[in-house]
């Protein structure tokens, strides 16, 4: 059955409350996931005190304030710190998003409460192992199929056609969508995800692909794509404003067409 | 798909390929979207029929059931409600239950009950709509 409980091992408990910096006047309380493959303890939530006139606005400055500051152990994924590398992602308040997108004034808790992203198997503290999400990706081919000689120089689109890839080239792949989904959760080794099904998409309505048919028969299974129930999680979480959610239903909206 | 010894030394690819793409899901996607409809087209027919024989008593229940177009509505709204009913419940045990074997069962056992409830609301709708 369907697991709805966290396994013993995997029960969280109280962690240490970590000092507050010196002479800081305005404070910001920051509850974090701490989880050490090493050490064979369960996972605990360190607090934390992070020095708003010391520190960015976003989520990741306060991270990257404790990192430097205050315990050089804690663990995160970071890179481009402007949402277009997607490392950042993670639970904070509740949802998923991405740590330098998300401006500490607009947590609504008290606390800035951080856990990775959910259903996924721990590396680190708060890095996720994605390494079947990547597969997953890679599964729906995303690249450009064709059987058409290549053209001596690009293949060519209309302007209306590349109009269509807007809202779905932009994703990132930061797995926001796909960890924010329950039926990922319950199915994720068979149902591939809003994120791979909005870039399996992506590569569907190219007008230059010409693979169309192949990458639906790859698609139609109950499991793979039929999973998705239109939860909407993804689009409620996307940190890029897309709708992967509207991506599968436009799969599903082919999948029927072809059969009439 | 199994996930006995030796699963770890799969690569991931591997893993997401799994046993390959059923190649099916879209006919119960389209029927279940189908029924919805019939299922609220009829309910709004049969609504009214169900209001009307309530309290009336056995006889004028039995004289209103004999009139084939009210029957047939309600064989078909039961038909449509047990066909929705069993895809919406595999979709639920698909969903939940991961343990193969009992998946299995618990699929046949919901095609066996689909089947029993069909039978025995159209043998009751027929025997009141002959006679009682």
């Amino acid at each position: 059955m369907v697991q709805l409980t966290l396994p013993k091992n995997s029960q969280i408990t109280e962690g240490k409350v970590w000092p507050k910096p010196a002479g800081a006047n305005r404070l910001t309380e920051y509850r974090i996931y701490r989880w050490n493959p090493d050490d064979g303890k369960n996972p605990s939530v360190d607090t934390y005190y992070v020095d708003r006139d010391d520190c960015g606005p976003m989520v990741l400055d306060g991270l990257i304030y404790i990192k430097n500051k205050v315990d050089p152990t804690l663990t995160f994924r970071r890179s481009c710190r402007e949402g277009i590398c997607g490392s950042c992602a993670m639970n904070i308040d509740g949802t998923n998003t991405l740590a330098c997108l998300k401006s500490m004034d607009d947590v609504d808790a008290s606390a800035v409460k951080i856990y990775p992203l959910p259903h996924m198997p721990v590396v680190k503290d708060l890095v996720p192992d994605l390494t079947q999400f990547y597969a997953q990706h890679a599964s729906v081919e995303p690249w450009l199929h064709t059987e058409t000689p290549a053209p001596e120089k690009e293949w060519r689109q209309g302007r209306g056609d590349r109009e269509k890839l807007d809202g779905l080239y932009e994703c990132i792949l930061c797995a926001c969508c796909s960890t924010s989904c329950p039926s990922y959760w319950w199915n994720g080794d068979r149902y591939l995800g809003p994120a791979a099904l909005l870039q399996a998409y992506r590569w569907l309505i190219d007008s230059r692909d010409e693979a169309t048919g192949d990458r639906l028969d790859d698609l139609e299974d109950p499991f793979r794509l039929y999973r998705c129930h239109t939860i909407m999680n993804c689009a409620k979480a996307c940190p890029k404003g897309l709708n992967p959610a509207k991506a599968i239903a436009e799969i599903k909206k082919m999948m029927v067409a072809r059969q009439f | 798909m199994s996930t006995s010894s030796g699963s770890s030394m799969r690569t991931p690819r591997r893993r997401v390929a799994g046993l390959g793409s059923a190649r099916s899901g879209t006919g119960h996607f389209w029927l279940q979207r189908v029924t919805a409809l019939s299922n609220l087209i009829l309910i709004l027919i049969a609504l009214p029929i169900v209001i009307c024989v309530a309290g009336q008593g056995h006889a004028a229940t039995v004289a209103t059931l004999g009139h084939p177009l009210v029957a047939i509505v309600l064989l078909l709204l039961l038909f449509s409600v047990t066909f929705h009913m069993r895809i919406g419940m595999q979709v639920v045990i698909e969903d939940y239950v991961h343990s193969e074997g009992v998946k299995v069962l618990a699929l046949i056992a919901n095609t066996f009950f689909t089947i029993a409830v069909g039978s025995a609301g159209a043998f009751a709708i027929l025997k009141i709509s002959f006679g009682g």
